[in-house]
């Protein structure tokens, strides 16, 4: 199977989380009185589910504009730790190829990318960019042409089918098979503590916090415990 | 709700911005080697974040506001679980699913 074939079936299931979530963006959106180019906009421009939520909100609460971005980036502040984590397998691709990975570089192209190269080492930048680009095709543009769909039909998948869970379930399955290492799972477990201790910070800071405790924990571990990485 | 004007300032920031934290090491560091100890950080980014961004949803689940609830803590624990053991994402996801669906019907 190609690269490009095996990103595809591996992002597929993703359609279970960014079909209702794009919807209700969209939906939401006109319920705050943006025109159908506007709510579209923000999907494909931003492409960021939280962020375009918080942004959103804001909007609607009349938050000064300033305000409005600067909390909407802040919630986006992960994805330069995924940008960072990721340049290790891309970086070598032309710049136009990593503009391109960068555009559609979210959390589930991140991880599913990510979890795929730690499992199959040996692939060379192109074939690990076919990899990414067949992942992002079920859930990008799906994001967009659902927006869309929940902007037009005004109404959501109905909150009782437990969709709401569909995201916390897809990326624990994909957690699983990342702790290789004693290393990784204290940097998963320190994490997940440091997440529920400072959920309280405002505009996501917390899982900022979260996360860099997790990473320096895993670092740590590996050095002191002598895991090969 | 803000003028057309205001909102299209907000998402044309929004979005260079997002793009901009999206590739500043892709674009800027490039194939440039990273020091050992920030390669050594990177290794753990998406085992540390990906828990720490689903953790409080797992605790506090929004679809109870905010009450902590058996069958999506039993769902989660299912999932990593399965997931961790056959390192086969599918059989997580499927062994999660199944979970959650059999024990809100149950409950």
């Amino acid at each position: 199977m190609s690269s490009y074939w095996r990103g595809l079936r591996d992002g597929a299931p993703f359609l279970v989380v960014i079909i209702p979530f794009a919807m209700l963006f969209g939906v939401l959106a006109t319920e705050a009185g943006l025109p159908l180019h506007e709510t579209l906009g923000f999907s494909v421009v931003v492409i960021a589910g939280a962020a375009q939520f918080t942004a959103l909100q804001l909007l609607n609460e009349n938050a000064p504009t300033l305000v409005v971005i600067a909390s909407a980036l802040a919630v986006n502040l992960r994805m330069a730790m995924y940008s960072a984590s990721i340049t290790p397998h891309l970086g070598r691709l032309p710049l136009w190829k990593r503009g391109v990975v960068a555009y559609f570089l979210v959390d589930q192209t991140y991880a599913q990318a990510i979890l795929d190269y730690e499992k199959i080492p040996n692939q060379t930048s192109s074939e690990k960019f076919a990899y990414f680009m067949g992942v992002m095709s079920p859930i990008c543009p799906p994001w967009y042409v659902f927006t869309l769909v929940g902007a037009l039909v005004g109404e959501t998948i109905p909150e009782n089918l437990g969709l709401d869970f569909a995201l916390p379930i897809a990326f624990l399955a994909m957690v699983g098979p990342m702790m290789r290492t004693p290393a990784h799972r204290i940097a998963a477990l320190v994490a997940v503590i440091l997440a529920l201790a400072f959920a309280w910070l405002p505009f996501n800071t917390g899982l900022l916090v979260a996360g860099l405790g997790g990473m320096i924990a895993g670092a740590q571990a590996e050095l002191r415990l002598g895991v090969a990485p | 709700m803000s003028g057309s004007a205001e909102v299209w300032a907000v998402i044309v920031a929004l979005g260079l911005g997002s793009f901009g934290l999206r590739f500043v090491f892709l674009g800027l560091v490039g194939d440039r080697a990273m020091p050992d100890w920030v390669l050594r950080h990177l290794r753990y980014t998406a085992v540390a974040v990906l828990p720490a961004l689903v953790a409080p949803l797992v605790v506090w689940p929004n679809a109870t506001d905010g009450d902590p609830d058996p069958a999506r803590l039993a769902a989660a624990i299912a999932t990593v679980t399965v997931g961790y053991l056959t390192r086969n994402v599918f059989a997580g996801m499927g062994v999660g699913a199944a979970t959650l669906i059999g024990l809100t019907a149950l409950l």
